[in-house]
């Protein structure tokens, strides 16, 4: 079941368009990353899922149900270009933006205890916003955003701003979240994180989304049937005797170990490549070579054939 | 509904707990006050006598300038030199050297001083009185006439107005202080909140809080929450301001009045009463020489003549509906740049209105009910200044229905309009806006 669908939404500025009837479906209870290089359209989409701004054509529909202004208590929204009132308490904000969402005095009160404590900061409750730094009012964000636990959560570059503790505390909680029962749509250019959280992503560019799916099925079809191996003992004839199924596109020599990467092809599965390895040495590790969403992203935006990033580049 | 009440909630009383607000709503009363109280005073303190001495070679002044309270002429028979000596140690203001004529110089006189340069009253006085003096030798010369003939033939008019309908009788002075007071107020009041509401609205923008609220709520809940909220703090600021004036005025006039009672002394006190503000007929006839009393009285009750609670009503409503205009145009700029800095190009169209108000509020007091003054209390724009400026002197009341009805209408527009301006700016960051863009958003 999708919790989130967006049918053909198109949004058209004086000049540009925005979104070129994208659709994107959103699983229930997952992390969907929503990638694409900088002026992509991803605001404006994740604006329309807000509705801060409305598509000129096209639908969302949450949980099935065409999107309606009630159901935005069911959605957080950490915004990228976010901030609080800075001469106001913190504790003051938080209530008035809990009580914005919905929630009544005595219920955020309530929730708002709970993780002060959890994060630790209750004796921030009485000061000013200005008093804390980036990363202080970055938490406090965050509490603001999954407060009063919406079904559907919006993250756009949740980490900016954390140093790689206080990163690691929000990742967790994402997690949680999503465990509890939370939907997460997380927008960022750290592929990284979108590797390390991401259940499915779609990939924005140019006002069109370009791919879509689970990062697992789109790794294995960007796979290009290569393995990285390592050979001792190794006899130099070895480039020239391989017959054509496995083709050395790259190799490395160190410390007698030979380091290759090697392109299956005709169909042959690895373990005729290993027998045919075997003739000319050691076979000492052996893994596939799967491209990383950055390989991946930079392929698709730049519209070019795959290249791996220098982790397992062997020229470089 | 009730996530503006929150909003409203918040703008409210974020100002109104602040120092600024508490210091206005404090010192604005006791402004107000003493604009009524100190000039009572300012006519019961006299000055200091300020000597003048006069060396006269012509020999036409001596004993003719005639002194007052605050100045007092002595004559000196001795010759300059030795006045000039003696100016120090005589403690003297000045000294007024009056030389023989010459050819080329028939009236002309020297002010001498020592550590002090006499003021503006006292040459003026003393410019005065030589000339009354001079002009008077030459008439009896001449004509045999004397200035005191020319006196007693000149005339006043008293012309007092009397509205045939209420019998009610005002002072044109009157009427106009308190039209141009509230017109001026109204002026004010608008720009001090209008500006709130831009810098409330630049605020939420720079500080990037803008997109976590309309997530929440929408732009245009935020922004009546915010112009509702102010406009709340205006009228509460107002109402305290009527309440404390009121208060100190009355506690003032409580105060003098038993003074006044008890105290028996019949000095003069050279009070310049108004004759045409005074009704003599409520003064209490115990103490006829009270002339405090008899002044405070005539004040009073001259201010009390005038509709007051229908003038305070008209104020109201004018500030409000002014305000609430003015104040989305105020949120449309505001939400339409990235600083105050940039506000500066789009706020002409907005003074423009307001400033023309203000600087034809003159003719307006001259002819009020003229085609200007009618024109310019009707348009939306200018209404809530103008209409406020006429009111005392009496507005038909089907002008001032038109006048209202067509200021909510232009609220109504002003709003929609803003608003339009407002969701597209207010998410909308390092561009430098044209009108031509503005346009635009008006179309989204």
């Amino acid at each position: 079941m999708d919790i989130l669908v967006t049918h053909n939404i198109t949004k058209r500025f004086a000049n540009h368009v925005a979104l070129n009837g994208v659709s994107i479906s959103v699983p229930q209870q997952s992390i969907y990353g929503l990638l694409g290089p900088n002026g992509a359209g991803k605001t404006t989409l994740i604006r329309i899922i807000n509705m801060i701004t409305g598509p000129d054509e096209g639908e969302v529909l949450l949980n099935g149900e065409k999107l309606r202004q009630n159901h935005i208590e069911q959605i957080g929204y950490l915004p990228e270009e976010r901030g609080l009132y800075k001469k106001m308490k913190v504790g003051e904000q938080a209530l008035y933006l809990a009580q914005l969402k919905g929630l009544s005095r005595a219920d955020a009160m309530k929730k708002l205890k709970y993780w002060f404590e959890k994060f630790e900061i209750a004796g921030w409750w009485n000061r000013k916003v200005e008093e804390l730094s980036k990363g202080m009012q970055q938490k406090i964000q965050f509490i603001v955003t999954v407060l009063h636990e919406p079904k559907l959560l919006i993250f756009d570059e949740p980490f900016s701003g954390f140093d790689p503790i206080n990163a690691n505390i929000i990742k967790d909680e994402i997690i949680r979240l999503k465990e509890n029962g939370a939907t997460i749509i997380f927008s960022t250019h750290n592929m990284s994180s979108v590797e390390e959280l991401c259940d499915d992503i779609a990939l924005i560019n140019k006002s069109n989304k370009i791919l879509e799916g689970k990062v697992k099925e789109i790794k294995d079809t960007y796979k290009d049937n290569v393995y990285q191996v390592e050979l001792t003992g190794y006899n130099h004839e070895l480039k020239h005797q391989l017959n054509g199924d496995f083709i050395i596109e790259q190799e490395a020599h160190a410390d007698d170990i030979l380091t290759a990467n090697i392109k299956i092809r005709n169909g042959k599965s690895t373990n005729e490549m290993i027998q045919a390895l075997m003739q000319f040495g050691n076979v000492h590790a052996i893994r596939e070579i799967i491209p990383t969403m950055n390989d991946i992203f930079i392929a698709k935006v730049n519209n070019d054939t795959l290249k791996y990033n220098s982790a397992t580049n062997l020229t470089e | 509904m009730k996530k503006t009440l929150i909003i409203i909630k918040r703008e409210y009383l974020s100002r109104v707990k602040k120092r600024s607000f508490i210091v206005m709503t404090i010192l604005g009363p006791i402004l107000m006050a003493s604009l009524m109280i100190v000039p009572f005073f300012i006519s019961k303190w006299g000055e200091d006598t300020k000597n003048i001495d006069v060396v006269d070679e012509t020999g036409i002044y001596v004993d003719h300038l005639t002194s007052n309270k605050s100045v007092q002429f002595n004559y000196l028979p001795t010759n300059i030199k030795t006045a000039k000596d003696n100016l120090i140690k005589s403690g003297s203001y000045c000294l007024l050297y009056i030389p023989k004529p010459t050819l080329t110089d028939s009236n002309s006189a020297l002010l001498y001083y020592s550590n002090k340069q006499p003021g503006i009253s006292v040459t003026s006085y003393v410019h005065e009185k030589m000339k009354y003096v001079l002009e008077n030798k030459m008439l009896h010369d001449k004509y045999g006439l004397d200035k005191k003939d020319i006196e007693s033939v000149k005339t006043t008019i008293d012309l007092k107005m009397e509205n045939v309908q209420t019998g009610e009788n005002s002072s044109p002075e009157l009427t106009m202080m308190i039209g141009l007071f509230a017109g001026i107020l109204i002026y004010i009041s608008i720009f001090m909140f209008g500006s709130q509401v831009m810098r409330g609205v630049i605020e939420e923008k720079t500080s990037r809080i803008i997109e976590v609220i309309v997530s929440s709520v929408k732009p245009f809940q935020l922004l009546m929450g915010k112009i509702t909220g102010i406009a709340l703090v205006g009228l509460t600021q107002f109402m305290l301001w009527i309440v404390l004036t009121l208060g100190i005025v009355t506690v003032f006039q409580a105060s003098v009045f038993t003074a006044t009672k008890k105290n028996v002394s019949t000095e003069q006190k050279g009070i310049n009463v108004q004759q045409h503000t005074l009704m003599t007929n409520t003064i209490d006839k115990s103490t006829p020489k009270d002339e405090d009393t008899e002044m405070m009285n005539s004040v009073m009750h001259s201010v009390g003549s005038y509709n007051y609670v229908m003038i305070i009503l008209m104020f109201l409503f004018f500030f409000l509906f002014g305000y609430l205009l003015y104040g989305a145009l105020f949120a449309a700029i505001g939400s339409a740049v990235d600083n105050e800095a940039d506000t500066q190009q789009f706020m002409l169209p907005i003074t423009i209105p307001l400033i023309l108000a203000f600087v034809l509020s003159q003719t307006i007091i001259n002819n009020p009910q003229g085609p200007l003054a009618f024109w310019f209390s009707i348009i939306p724009l200018t209404s809530p200044i103008v209409m406020m400026i006429r009111l005392p002197f009496g507005v038909p009341t089907y002008e001032l229905i038109l006048s209202m009805g067509l200021l909510v209408l232009g609220f109504l527009g002003a709003t929609w309009f803003a608003a339009k301006i407002y969701r597209t700016g207010i998410l909308m960051y390092g561009k430098k806006v044209s009108y031509k863009e503005l346009w635009k958003w008006l179309k989204y």
